[in-house]
């Protein structure tokens, strides 16, 4: 792509100019968790400066103020993801927090003993353990949908799967392990045709693509900031007004409230019904400063800029002998797992380390991905909207020389 | 390209990983114990076979990284004809080797085991060498027949 502003964006990353071991820093562990440009960094530093107090509750000039930025980043998600109203998106620690908050809330109200959840065998352990602790709570079964060699979901099993027991659908809109994106719109339609509520885990998806809730007709989407070129410790659950206000209350506590007293208490509107306490104030207002900073780019762009590095990059890949790719879809997100023949992954991680590429190795908290695909663990190299091409060959380059070094 | 490597992965790492020694099933062990790391899905099974407090042969059976295979193809060999008090004492000083609380490193006391030294520098990498130490204390002390490092 010859418009796209890679110098600057480069720029606006601090942290990418550094060395590590003498050598360039290759950041390619984005999957697990992304940098964040100066922006966010500095509105950080500016709220906490010019801006902080508590929200929601001070009549005073900061708290108004405070409460006014964070309500603003509220908006901010709501456009981002093109959610209907403000009151459907509740702030959260991250995606793990939000889907068990929804197994804890909608769960336990909505799913018995002998009811089924659905999923799929290339989900994160966070949309695995939550169910399973409802399941050992309730009686409810977890269901899990096949995937083939290729890491796709087996689209006709999993419609196969929906019962007329099925509560509840919860399935990764990209899966970080494989980078496979799956086929949403028809997992909804095919959800909703018999009333089933969908979740969306959208940790990977969403630093990759557009996402429009009303489009894919979701009934919950949830990721972190994290991966979102934002702190840590905020994430997103949106979920459609008409399910959240039918949910009970998460945690009780301040802000969550309207009236209190000790023989009863009434729960305040969307979203702070599910907001208990006072929240992750600044890192909120960062993660409206990463927003902006992507809507700036635009999502599209950034997409059509990290599908041509991936396609560049599985090329490359492909041409060195002993190299296997884990996760060959056809629909597929800037992520390339990958093993080699005798070296085992922690190997290629230090190796690739020692030159500055930072890459993880390991089973990427999808445990039955690996099993899947009978390797312990493997190799994963994940684009973000700041690695170039020429970053690309530098660790072809050294994936070739480490297969050399092993003899 | 890897220069800075040279004192964590030895040649002596790569002929274990490439030949691991003492890569067989004991029938019959006297003690069979699991070790897992589930961190980097490290997993092996060790073989002893005692003669009263003497172990007078060890294998394993499994699949690691380069210094978690060279560790335990190592230590399946140094251990053979050595007491249970001389394998625990060995396996202090080779913990404290490799995670560095002990700076000098005591060639007489570790033999071969000093090419393994170099873990110290990648804290990250300490426990590919001590799972097979770990999983050989539990053998030892007959905890159970599988362990995990975390
Ligand atoms: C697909 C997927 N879902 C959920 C999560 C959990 O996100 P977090 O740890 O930020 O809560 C991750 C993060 O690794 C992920 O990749």
């Amino acid at each position: 792509m010859t418009n796209y502003p890679i110098a600057k964006i480069r720029a606006d990353f601090p942290i990418l100019k550094q060395k590590i071991r003498n050598k360039d820093l290759i950041y390619l562990d984005n999957a697990a968790s992304c940098q964040k440009p100066i922006q966010v960094i500095d509105c950080i530093g500016n709220f906490y400066k010019q801006d902080y107090a508590n929200i929601h509750r001070g009549v005073h000039t900061l708290s108004q103020r405070a409460t006014d930025k964070y309500e603003q980043a509220r908006h901010t998600v709501q456009e981002f993801i093109n959610a209907k109203s403000a009151k459907e998106i509740v702030f959260v620690r991250g995606a793990t927090e939000a889907i068990n908050l929804i197994a804890q809330t909608f769960g336990k109200a909505n799913i018995a003993a002998g009811d089924e959840i659905l999923i799929t065998a290339m989900e994160h352990h966070s949309n695995i353990v939550p169910w399973q602790m409802l399941c050992a709570e309730t009686g409810a079964i977890l269901k899990v949908a096949p995937i083939n060699q290729q890491g796709e979901l087996i689209y006709a099993q999993f419609e196969e799967l929906i019962s007329a027991k099925t509560k509840l659908v919860s399935v990764v809109h990209m899966s970080n392990a494989l980078g496979s994106i799956n086929p949403v719109k028809q997992i909804i339609a095919a959800a909703h045709a018999k009333n089933i509520p969908v979740l969306l885990d959208g940790a990977q998806a969403i630093p990759h693509m557009s996402i429009d809730v009303q489009a894919l007709d979701c009934d919950f989407y949830v990721f972190s900031g994290h991966k979102l070129y934002a702190p840590s410790g905020i994430g997103v659950l949106y979920g459609k007004q008409e399910l959240l206000e039918q949910m009970p209350a998460y945690q009780g506590g301040g802000d969550m409230i309207r009236t209190v007293s000790f023989e009863t208490s009434t729960y305040a509107g969307l979203p702070y019904k599910f907001e208990a306490g006072t929240p992750n104030i600044v890192d909120t207002v960062a993660l409206g400063a990463a927003i902006d900073y992507l809507t700036s780019i635009g999502m599209e762009t950034i997409a059509a800029y990290e599908h041509e590095l991936l396609l560049y990059a599985t090329e490359k890949a492909q041409q060195i002998n002993g190299l296997n790719i884990i996760g060959t879809a056809k629909e597929k997100g800037a992520i390339l797992s990958f093993t080699l023949d005798n070296i085992h992954p922690h190997d290629i991680g230090t190796m690739l380390d020692s030159v500055g590429i930072a890459i993880r190795a390991g089973h990427h908290c999808a445990m039955p991905v690996m099993d899947f695909f009978d390797v312990p663990a493997t190799a994963r190299a994940s684009f973000a909207m700041y690695n170039t091409k020429a970053e690309v060959d530098v660790l072809i380059e050294a994936i070739q020389e480490l297969i050399n070094v092993f003899g | 390209m890897f220069e800075d490597l040279r004192d964590l992965y030895q040649e002596v790492i790569f002929d274990h990983n490439r030949n691991p020694r003492n890569f067989r099933v004991i029938e019959n062990a006297d003690r069979k114990v699991e070790g897992f790391n589930p961190l980097c899905g490290d997993r092996l099974t060790l073989f002893l076979t005692l003669d009263h407090d003497v172990i007078t042969d060890a294998s394993f059976q499994g699949s690691g990284c380069a210094i978690s295979t060279a560790s335990v193809s190592l230590m399946t060999g140094i251990i053979q004809g050595k007491t249970i008090a001389e394998a625990e004492k060995l396996f202090t000083t080779f913990h404290d080797m490799t995670t560095g609380k002990e700076e000098e490193i005591q060639l007489e006391a570790v033999g071969k085991l000093a090419v393994l030294a170099g873990v110290r520098e990648f804290p990250a990498r300490v426990k590919c060498a001590t799972l097979a130490w770990h999983t050989l204390d539990a053998a030892l002390n007959n905890s159970g027949n599988s362990i995990s490092t975390e």
